[in-house]
């Protein structure tokens, strides 16, 4: 074995986070890390990568039992992580990043580390520039950049924390290039993830935490899908997409001839109540622009928007709000939330106007409005006073989702309401949709799961370089779909 | 919980300490004089609060409260009754902080930056207006505002009590309070709500300069001059008061109630130091001690809350 971690524990105040973590891993393999959001598999890797003390359980690197108190005697031993969230110098190069905090002398020599950066990115074929600026890059690139520091070392584990969550389809097959690379030169590879469809093609075996115990281990082709969900929520959940479809009602969101340049070309469609309408297309096609048009947070050039048959043109998302419109961004944690306040606040954020009298915020309807929806989206929080931040993804996303919701807006734009979180919170998110669209809201879910889209939209449009480039009816396939957005 | 009240006990310590070493503090002359002197600072930063909140910062205060105190003495000198010269001074200041919130909000410039600009810009037209020679010649009932005495408590406690209810009020229980939280907690959050961004910033600025402009009122009925270089220096006391506080400059953080006790805590050091014959140099130095102290146990509050 490579690594192997037995009966790791780790408690942050009264809360543990980790109980009984188990793993192993042998070299020359991938191994997948799966679990719920709070299942604790970042807690587990944050220990193997030194970045967290265990409270207990064994640590044994190469069959030598070892104690590692900060990154760096990961480093020392050969483990690197490949973070979610970028840890990247924006203003420094690739290069630089690369090598920052490993350079091998106290002199600074950039023509060295442009010369070793550009031959590492050579040898991995890496879509990247040495001498290129990290804020000048994409999420993806940004991604690549970590992927990149974490293999410049030699290390024989490497950690990826979700690499993918944030990258497209072709994107994607790059990391696993790169995955099956390392993996042929002998390195073990931990890969944390969320999206079933992606794993069968890399993995050889899998890990499953569940509540901060590990369920189960074992060959990757042993498993079924429905049996590797079951260990990961400890229940069946064999119709986590399935919805009974309603007859729709009148239009409620018209769309004309929109422009908003360079991303939106001349869109028009209906949004009738009651219906959940799947967007679909690649990264770039321009589903995010779109929904931010309509909402007002990009001015649109040209076209018509109604609201249950009112002419509407927003110029900002305060308009939108006025007619009824609400956008669950794509990026919570940068347009959705305010992490460092409460619950509470975030949940009454959209509604305050009619909570007031005289600009008074009234107290407790404010709290009855702020139980109800609580109770209503399911959000399990240590109370109304928990700050928002502190939440799992699942539990955040639903708070996005309840703010709008108190605020009773009539047509929802859904931007990639499932990202980064579990299969679990999933259910819910489309449970609230389903109810959502049973009382009468009118829904636009923008997703790049397909599998998601087919099986829970009424019928799905699917843009391709700005423009609509078809209509699919419920119950078409993945390649219909695919056809038309490439 | 403990942590919290920490600034709290803090201050209740350093007052009991203070009566046990110095006979003259516990008189009633000198604990007048603290409130007096603490005053200004005092209302300033309760401005100085909503703005840090909303994820400002305002470094032109002490201009302003030269601007808003120098206008308002030139008023009554040219006969005004004194209500009416405190409000113009009040508006003065007003229009400054409105000022300061349009250019962030519209020429999207960092607040630090804005008010760096300010600070100088304020105080250049208020030496520029005055000529550079204070306001001597007012009415001896103008000093009423400063140093008079209401029901036997200093009649500036009643001002302050006033204008912290309000923001405390205001902060707490309005729409523009809540908003100001969204907004220093996450401003794209916010502009994606529906928030009117730009307004409540600007909003929070104008009554930042309304409050900087009352405490430019109250600093020249103490001294009986309007001073065109009066207040320099005071930003970085209000803005160490909110701090000492709780409050974050990182925005979204922050109450009435720090923010008071923060600045009592440097009035009663400073007037400690004084009563115990410790040079202000020193007085100097431990004020700066306190800010960090403090800063560093509220990081380590907030790092282990849930």
């Amino acid at each position: 074995m490579l690594l192997a971690l037995s009966g790791m524990a780790k408690r942050f105040g009264g809360v543990s986070a980790l109980r009984n973590g188990t793993l192993a891993v042998k070299p020359g393999e991938v191994h997948l890390l799966m679990g719920e959001n709070g299942a604790g598999k970042s807690t587990l890797m944050k220990i193997a990568a030194g970045m967290l003390k265990p409270d207990g359980g064994t640590f044994e690197w190469r069959g030598q039992r070892v104690s590692l108190s900060r990154p760096a005697d990961a480093a020392r031993l050969g483990i690197a992580m490949v973070h979610q969230e970028s840890l990247l110098a924006p203003h420094l190069t690739v290069a630089e990043n690369i090598y920052l905090g490993r350079e091998a002398s106290w002199r600074f020599q950039l023509p060295k580390i442009l010369h070793a950066a550009a031959r590492l990115i050579e040898e991995h074929r890496f879509p990247l520039q040495a001498d290129w600026r990290v804020d000048r890059l994409s999420p993806a690139g940004r991604q690549m950049v970590e992927i990149c520091r974490a293999i410049a070392h030699g290390s024989s584990l490497l950690i990826f924390d979700e690499p993918t969550s944030s990258l497209s389809n072709a994107e994607t097959e790059q990391v696993f290039r790169i995955v099956g690379d390392l993996k042929k030169r002998g390195a073990g590879v931990i890969y944390i993830t969320h999206r079933l469809e992606e794993l069968r093609t890399i993995g050889d075996r899998v890990t499953v935490l569940r509540d901060g115990e590990t369920v189960h281990t074992g060959d990757l082709a042993d498993l079924s899908r429905e049996e590797l969900i079951r260990h990961m929520v400890g229940r069946e959940l064999s119709a986590i997409y399935d919805r009974e479809p309603l007859p729709p009602g009148g239009v409620a969101l018209r769309v004309r001839g929109l422009s908003s340049p360079p991303f939106v070309k001349n869109v028009s469609f209906d949004l009738r109540s009651g219906e959940i309408v799947g967007l679909a297309g690649l990264v770039g096609a321009g589903r995010t622009e779109l929904c931010r048009a309509i909402f007002g947070v990009d001015r649109a050039l040209s076209g018509e928007v109604e609201v249950h048959g009112a002419r509407f043109s927003a110029r900002s998302p305060r308009d939108a709000r006025e007619a009824g419109i609400a956008l669950i961004p794509e990026d919570r944690g940068r347009h959705g939330l305010a992490r460092l306040l409460p619950v509470a606040p975030n949940l009454s954020a959209a509604s305050l106007d009619r909570l007031c009298r005289a600009g008074f915020v009234e107290a407790q309807r404010e709290r009855a409005l702020v139980e109800t929806f609580v109770e209503k989206l399911r959000i399990r929080t240590a109370g109304s006073k928990q700050l928002a931040g502190r939440l799992s993804g699942g539990n955040q996303q639903k708070v996005v989702i309840g703010k709008w919701v108190a605020r009773g807006a009539k047509v929802f734009l859904f931007d990639e309401p499932t990202r980064g979180i579990d299969v679990g919170a999933k259910a819910e998110v489309f449970r609230v949709m389903d109810s959502l669209a049973r009382e009468g809201a009118a829904i636009l879910m923008v997703s790049s799961e397909l599998p998601e889209l087919l099986g829970v939209a009424d019928r799905i449009l699917v843009m391709r370089q700005g423009e609509i480039a078809g209509e699919l009816p419920r119950g078409s396939t993945q390649e219909e779909a695919m056809r038309l957005a490439v | 919980m403990i942590q919290r009240l920490l600034p709290f006990l803090f201050l209740i310590a350093l007052f009991v300490a203070l009566a046990i070493a110095s006979p003259n503090f516990l008189t009633n002359t000198n604990l007048s004089s603290v409130v007096r002197q603490t005053a200004v600072i005092n209302v300033m930063a309760l401005g100085m609060t909503m703005v840090i909140i909303a994820g400002g910062i305002d470094l032109s205060v002490g201009s302003i409260l030269a601007f808003g105190g120098l206008l308002g003495t030139m008023a009554i000198e040219k006969g005004a009754p004194i209500p009416a010269g405190v409000a113009v001074g009040v508006l003065a200041g007003g229009a400054w902080g409105f000022v300061n919130g349009l250019l962030t909000t519209q020429l999207k410039i960092s607040p630090f930056i804005v008010t760096l600009g300010t600070l100088g810009i304020v105080r250049g037209i208020t030496l520029i207006v005055s000529n550079g020679l204070p306001v001597h010649s007012l009415p001896s009932r103008f000093s009423f505002l400063g140093e008079g005495s209401l029901g036997g408590v200093p009649f500036v406690l009643w001002v302050l009590l006033v204008c912290a209810v309000s923001v405390h009020a205001l902060l707490e229980h309005t729409k523009l309070g809540r908003h100001a939280f969204a907004i220093g907690s996450n401003p794209e959050a916010a502009y994606y709500t529906g928030i009117p961004v730009a307004f409540s910033t600007v909003a929070v600025y104008s009554l930042c300069g309304l409050l900087t402009g009352l405490a430019g009122m109250i600093e020249a009925s103490r001294l009986m001059t309007g001073q065109p270089t009066a207040g320099q220096g005071y930003e970085l006391q209000a803005i160490a008061a909110v701090v000492i506080g709780g409050g974050s400059l990182r925005g979204g953080e922050g109450t009435v109630v720090g923010t008071l006790i923060g600045a009592f805590i440097m009035g009663l050091l400073s007037n400690g130091s004084d009563l115990l014959g410790i040079s202000p140099y020193v007085q100097q130095a431990l004020i700066g001690a306190v800010i960090i102290l403090a800063v560093t146990l509220d990081e380590i509050r907030k790092r282990k809350a849930v």
